[in-house]
């Protein structure tokens, strides 16, 4: 069976060719990544992201922008490695958004 | 060209005639869908890494596998190609899902 990630050929419309910058959360997963695969820590491979990006599955693959993968993938790469827990990710997600929520009434 | 480095056995040389292993397997692999069950020839050996598909899993990703630049046409890749006869592409695959192409049977083709 053909994976959902795995479509090299298939029809993907044109190519957006021009060039754009990254928002700051998006180079801030980028560092993030960095950080984890680094020689000095270790703490999980590019391979381990790649595995994860494809376990999204096909609706929240091509809902979420590349960074947004990313982030999801690292995210489940550390819940079972053990660096997060569950409800630590979860109140901390809660809490950005309302920070956020807060930032964006003001 | 790294060529049998540490010991590693290296099954395939520059002009070998290989075919892709039609397989499925359901986790994280490294050889794109569309090359599967195709045959190329060995272009260059890249040398050997840790295996790409065990350290997707967190282990080590021991013994290392040889990797092959391998050629295909492009008019074998895609059904009704439009472009020359001519074209081809090369994919990096890793040793363990190549077979040679001589001993598989004619319908693969």
């Amino acid at each position: 069976m053909q994976r959902h990630h795995d479509m090299g050929g298939l029809d993907a419309g044109p190519v957006e060719r021009t060039e754009h910058d990254y928002a700051p959360w998006e180079k801030r997963v980028d560092a993030i990544m960095r950080l984890l695969t680094d020689k000095k820590r270790r703490v999980m491979t590019v391979d381990e992201l790649r595995r994860n990006i494809e376990e999204l599955g096909p609706g929240a693959y091509d809902e979420m922008s590349y960074y947004q993968r990313w982030m999801a993938s690292i995210g489940n790469n550390l819940l079972e490695k053990g660096v997060i827990g569950v409800d630590e990710l979860g109140r901390k997600m809660a809490e950005v958004e309302a920070r956020w929520q807060t930032a964006r009434e003001a | 060209m790294a060529d049998g480095e540490g010991g590693m056995s290296t099954r395939f040389r520059r002009g070998d005639r290989v075919c892709v292993r039609r397989a499925h397997p359901p986790g994280h692999v490294r050889t794109p869908f569309y090359i599967r069950g195709h045959r190329g020839v060995v272009d260059s050996v890249a040398g050997d890494f840790a295996d790409p598909e065990e350290l997707a899993y967190g282990r080590d990703g021991l013994p290392r596998k040889t990797l092959y630049r391998v050629r295909f046409r492009q008019n074998e890749l895609w059904p009704g190609y439009a472009g020359s006869a001519d074209d081809s592409l090369v994919v990096d695959v890793y040793e363990h899902w190549l077979d040679p192409a001589e001993q598989k049977t004619e319908e693969a083709s």
